[in-house]
Order: C-alpha cells, then sequence, then structure tokens
C-alpha cells in the first residue's frame, strides 16, 4: 500500500508542471465559458455538468447556441462528429501508448482532449515514474481545470474586472511549443510541415470556420500517398536504434 | 425554449458525438489484435502533421488586411520559438509569449 501511494505521489508530481499553462489557459476558457452561459440565460448548473460530461472545449460553446435554438438532435450530433473528428486521429496515435493502462484507460480516452493529448503524446516522462498514473493526471487536472473554471463562471462570471484580454494566447504558446518539441526529437520533418502547410491552404481556400475537416483529409491522403517513401526512412532509423541500443 | 427534457437530449447527442469520435480507433483496433501496418504507419506520422494543424487553428482568426494584422500573433510566436529554442523550458517559452502578447494587444495595438 505504501509503495503504490509512493507510486502515485511520484506520477503526480512528474505531471502536475506539464498542466499549469493549461491551468492558466482553461480557467481563462472555462471562466469565459461560465460567462457566456451565463449571460445567455443558463444557471451554473449547465456549464458545470456540461464541462464534466463533454470536455472539449470548442463544441462546448457551440452547444450554447443550439440549446438556444430549434430542437435537432441528429443535427447536433453531427455537428459536434464534424468538430471533434480530429479527436480520430489522436486515438490512432495513441492506440500503443494506452496499452497496458488497465482502468484508467477508459479515463484517458474520455478526456483526451487536444491538450490531455499533446502532452501526453510528447512530454518526456521521466525513468522511475509509471506511465499510466502519470497520463492518468494530466487528463485529472486539466479536466479538474476545465470544471472549475466553467463553474467559477457560470458563478462569478459577471464580477470579474481585470484585464485579461490576450490571456487565451497561452494556449497558442502552448501548441507552438508542442510543435517544436516533436520537431526537435524528429529527425525528418516531411509530416510536420505537410500538416503545417495543407492546413494553412485549407484556411485560405476554405475560411476559418470550414477548414479543419477539408485539412485532415488533405494530410491523410497526402500522408497516405507518400506512404513509401515516408516509413521506408522512418523504418530504417527505428533498426539502426535498435542496433545503437544493442 | 426547449423543455428541459429536450435539453438533455441535445447535450446527450453532443457527449455522444464527442465520444463516438474518441473511442472509435479504440473499438476499432482492440489492444489485443494486431493494429494493420497502416494504421501503425498514421499512428507514428500523424501527430507532427497534428501539431502543426492545431498551431493553425489557434491562429485561424487572424486578419491579415485588417485590425492588426496579426502582427502582435507574429511577434509573440517568434519570441515563443526563439525562449524555446535557448531555454528549451516549456513554461518559460509559454509564459513569455503569453505576457508578450497581452502586453502588445492591450498597450500598443
Amino acid at each position: 500500500m505504501q509503495e503504490k501511494f509512493v507510486v502515485i505521489r511520484r506520477a503526480f508530481a512528474a505531471a502536475f508542471p506539464y498542466t499549469i499553462p493549461i491551468f492558466a489557459g482553461f480557467w481563462f476558457l472555462g471562466l469565459t465559458y461560465g460567462i457566456y452561459m451565463n449571460v445567455s440565460g443558463f444557471c451554473f448548473w449547465y456549464p458545470m455538468l456540461m464541462s464534466l460530461t463533454i470536455f472539449a472545449g470548442s463544441v462546448e460553446f457551440i452547444t450554447v447556441s443550439l440549446l438556444l435554438g430549434a430542437f435537432h438532435p441528429l443535427q447536433a450530433l453531427a455537428m459536434t462528429l464534424m468538430i471533434n473528428a480530429r479527436h480520430l486521429f489522436y486515438g490512432i496515435s495513441m492506440l500503443d501508448r494506452f496499452k497496458g493502462t488497465g482502468w484508467k484507460k477508459f479515463y484517458l480516452i474520455f478526456g483526451m482532449c487536444d491538450e490531455s493529448f499533446s502532452i501526453n503524446y510528447t512530454a518526456e516522462i521521466p525513468k522511475g515514474v509509471d506511465k499510466s498514473w502519470f497520463m492518468f493526471f494530466v487528463t485529472l487536472l486539466n479536466h479538474f481545470y476545465w470544471v472549475t473554471g466553467a463553474v467559477l463562471g457560470g458563478i462569478f462570471g459577471s464580477l470579474i474586472s481585470f484585464n485579461t484580454e490576450g490571456l487565451s494566447f497561452v494556449m497558442t504558446a502552448m501548441f507552438v511549443v508542442i510543435f517544436m518539441e516533436q520537431w526537435l526529437k524528429e529527425k525528418r520533418h516531411e509530416s510536420a510541415l505537410i500538416g503545417l502547410g495543407l492546413s494553412v491552404l485549407c484556411l485560405v481556400i476554405f475560411g476559418a470556420e470550414n477548414f479543419m475537416i477539408p485539412s485532415m483529409v488533405a494530410i491523410l491522403v497526402v500522408l497516405t500517398a507518400f506512404r513509401r517513401p515516408l516509413d521506408r526512412q522512418q523504418d530504417t532509423e527505428a533498426e539502426q536504434g535498435g542496433e545503437v541500443k544493442r | 425554449m426547449m423543455t428541459l427534457g429536450q435539453q438533455i437530449v441535445m447535450i446527450s447527442m453532443v457527449v455522444l458525438g464527442t465520444m463516438a469520435t474518441r473511442f472509435l480507433p479504440f473499438l476499432i483496433f482492440p489492444a489485443g489484435k494486431e493494429t494493420p501496418k497502416y494504421i501503425q504507419y498514421l499512428g507514428r506520422v500523424l501527430p507532427a502533421a497534428v501539431f502543426g494543424l492545431l498551431v493553425i487553428y489557434c491562429l485561424k482568426d487572424i486578419s491579415l488586411f485588417s485590425g492588426s494584422h496579426g502582427i502582435p500573433e507574429l511577434i509573440s510566436v517568434v519570441l515563443v520559438i526563439l525562449l524555446h529554442l535557448w531555454k528549451r523550458q516549456m513554461l518559460i517559452s509559454i509564459a513569455g509569449g503569453t505576457v508578450c502578447y497581452m502586453l502588445l494587444v492591450q498597450l500598443v495595438f
């Protein structure tokens, strides 16, 4: 029992620093979301339960306008699937990493928002820290920040007065850092450049509201078309890595 | 205005849609069976591309031809990159870029 406690505490201590920027970002966004629901006429129970069960920022904002509109459940479902389709990519990338995480796996998948995925994918988990508990705490802390932010916004939203303009940039900065971490770790950068380039291209063509799905389709098509050259190089790298270790 | 029941149905649909996108890959490719080579390949190359997509997603609402023309964003992103290349400390890079951005949009632009 004592030993297990040490494992859990160590994982928490390793995970917490990674979530600090998300604390800032989620409290800001969560507060904004709570305030938005508040001024739209919903009491704090709504942002609380929705942030707890949906836990996907952009869709929660849209749900507010869906709730104020006409009753079209299937349209709500279709819209959610489209906006959150990028989670499919996260799942495919995490198939291996979530293996052997036991009962925590369900929660890890449930709470796999952009931020949890990005940290759990790129973080260098120190030796001696349990991987599954580390990822569990990253997810749990993020979830906690988001729900508390939304609730506080729902209750006290109208009382906040200090100038927070620009604070949401913390999320942009975090994704830039995560992109760089991935870049510095990889020997080849085709995939990163494909992602950046096609996203910019689709943004220009389809506009800010509609570019996500075309970007994802384009990324998938190009990565599939260039599978051979991209994959062969990765294989030889893996083999070389293996030889060095031996 | 919707009834409480209708609201619950609507919110449930959003929960269902979100969870479907998160759980689907794990249901289609269970841990016990070997994942197809093509999917394994995607799992290796997709993250780098997805991080690029997420960066653009964060910057999508910049308008180059009006307002501040994306200049505060450009300066702050460059600062994040430089700080990260210099110190490679996640928190320093993120805090530096965010403070810079807040100062720019509140005081300069």
